[in-house]
């Protein structure tokens, strides 16, 4: 019990060294927020010229508001999933930059305990974020909510970010493994998630094999759920089958991905790869 | 025994039990290779160069009893560091094994962690943060009680030479020298049983020098700890250590204390050897022109 209660207070560690370093880096963050906020605008900004460039039969100013939330839910929801993912699968790769990674592993503390403080900083750090990009699409686009149930469109956030928790913690090996390299390939890995997911397009008009992959993807089930509960305002009774998907997909990877770490840390250690900075 | 020594109701759930017996480290017959050149996909992409063996560690064995400042000297690239990364659970031996008051560093690896710290040669710290954030990050990962920690940050630091306005400011405009000495103190907040020091006082100017070789002392009389320090300083090694492992090319070529190493290669009618006479009786070779040989090599 006193171990558990060591673990649990020790995960605090990371997310106050996180929360400190976003203070520290402070200029990169707002630099950050500017990128996210023009590339959110953007996408929704295709919506916005759809009539103009497609011609023939215009759409109706409700259809134009519609496809721009389609397309503002996707931008944001993605941007938040891929936040958490990136937090998840860099703590190793910022470990490495800054030259700390023997003195945090050498530290008294589980692996799953790292993981969890670095993985409950990239949540609430995600929403802090999307949060704020949200305000702003929703001031400039002036987007009709009315319909929205933000309860459950929360609800299924929370469940499908365990998912993306267990990708990232897979994805963290990789730079444990290639100091060099091993950042970049968890790109990889993201480019290939947005690209099945069904983010700017619903997920079973992508083509194939692209449709088929995308059911593999907890992101898909994600960005559906998101859509239905803010534009067609669906609740718990009938979003429930995704959240309870969600959540089991989530309790499926996250011991995937520590197990999954583990082999790749014991490997490191037998090799001496953790004392390269990459 | 309790082995957080001083102080020990500010470590929450982190005091164990050891061996009263046991001895702090014991190194038996311990080797670590590593390979270096392409790997599997380096291969499949056409590189034909064959992967080099190289032996760091080549079965090592000495035993370190508790409160002995135990110096491990040899030339850059020796195997040193090594030596502390399997000691401090960072790497694996390929053979033998490492134990830490009669615990496993393999099998015990969780225990272990909770008695030792180490200080390595490259001040390891996030270097936008300020000492006191990157201290107090490492006093919740050793569970030292956050407002203990503050108050002993700043007195320790203090106590360095550090002024009161530098344990707020970022760290990347910090000297080397002040760098190694927030690093003693990060290691001196965890009051560890065994401290690993890794060449903490190479690059610093004499001053900064003398200031950590003081405080390494403070740290095993005042804490009772069992000190492990790789140098290639002969006059470090022989001021502070009680015992001395002389190393060549992974091996253990001399161990004993500083005055029977001279003793050893001692000649009548000869003035007294320095420990640079003792390093080029038994290598062939002066300590410079080794770190030479391995910075070419």
């Amino acid at each position: 019990m006193t171990m558990a209660f060591h673990e649990l207070r020790a995960s605090y560690a990371f997310v106050e060294r996180n929360i400190n370093l976003v203070k520290r880096y402070w200029g990169w963050e707002l630099v950050w927020m500017l990128y996210t906020i023009a590339n959110s605008l953007a996408v929704v900004l295709i919506a916005r010229g759809a009539n103009t460039a497609v011609g023939g039969q215009p759409l109706s100013t409700a259809q134009v508001d519609t496809l721009i939330l389609f397309l503002a839910i996707g931008a944001l929801v993605w941007h938040y999933l891929a936040v958490v993912f990136q937090t998840v699968s860099e703590m190793i790769s910022w470990e490495r930059w800054e030259g700390t990674i023997e003195y945090t592993f050498m530290a008294p503390v589980r692996r799953g305990t790292h993981m969890v403080g670095t993985a409950l900083f990239s949540l609430v750090y995600g929403f802090a974020h999307t949060a704020v990009v949200l305000v702003i699409v929703v001031l400039a686009f002036d987007l009709n909510m009315s319909h929205a149930n933000y309860v459950s469109a929360s609800a299924v956030l929370i469940a499908g970010s365990l998912s993306l928790v267990g990708i990232g913690i897979m994805g963290a090996v990789l730079p444990l493994l290639y100091p060099e390299r091993g950042a970049e390939m968890t790109h990889v890995i993201q480019a290939a998630l947005v690209l099945i997911s069904g983010v700017y397009i619903t997920a079973s008009e992508m083509p194939e094999p692209l449709a088929t992959i995308s059911i593999f993807s907890p992101a898909t089930y994600v960005i559906e759920g998101i859509r239905s509960a803010l534009i067609d305002g669906e609740g718990f009774a009938e979003l429930w089958p995704t959240m309870v998907g969600l959540v089991a997909s989530g309790f499926l990877m996250i011991p995937l991905g520590v197990y999954v770490f583990s082999l790749g840390e014991r490997y490191a250690k037998r090799t001496g790869r953790l004392k390269r900075s990459g | 025994m309790t082995v957080a020594t001083t102080e020990p109701e500010q470590f929450r759930g982190l005091r164990i039990e050891v061996d009263p017996h046991a001895r702090a480290l014991e190194v038996d017959d311990v080797t670590k290779v590593f390979r270096q050149g392409p790997g599997l996909i380096g291969r499949m992409r056409g590189k034909r160069e064959e992967r080099k063996r190289v032996v760091a560690v080549d079965h090592v064995s000495f035993v370190v009893e508790r409160g002995e400042i135990f110096g491990v000297l040899g030339p850059n690239g020796t195997g040193k560091s090594t030596l502390i990364r399997l000691m401090s659970t960072l790497l694996m031996p390929d053979t033998g094994r490492v134990r830490i008051f009669g615990l496993d560093v393999e099998r015990d690896e969780a225990q272990v962690k909770r008695l030792i710290n180490r200080v390595s040669v490259e001040a390891s710290f996030f270097k936008k943060l300020s000492p006191m954030e990157n201290l107090m990050y490492g006093a919740r990962l050793y569970g030292v009680d956050p407002a203990y920690a503050r108050r002993k940050v700043v007195e320790i630091l203090t106590r360095l030479g550090l002024e009161n306005r530098s344990i707020g400011s970022s760290m990347e405009d910090m000297s080397r020298g002040m760098q190694q000495k927030v690093a003693i103190a990060r290691a001196f907040l965890t009051a560890p049983v065994l401290l690993l020091l890794d060449e903490p006082t190479t690059g610093l100017d004499p001053h900064s020098k003398r200031e950590v070789q003081a405080a390494v002392r403070e740290l095993r009389d005042t804490h009772e700890a069992t000190v492990v320090l790789t140098t290639h300083d002969m006059q470090e090694a022989d001021e502070l250590c009680d015992r001395i492992a002389i190393v060549d090319k992974g091996r253990i070529v001399a161990l004993d204390t500083p005055a029977a190493l001279k003793d050893m290669v001692r000649q009548a009618g000869e003035a007294p050897p320095s420990l640079e006479d003792v390093f080029l009786r038994l290598t062939g070779k002066k300590l410079e022109e080794a770190d030479k040989e391995a910075e070419l090599t």
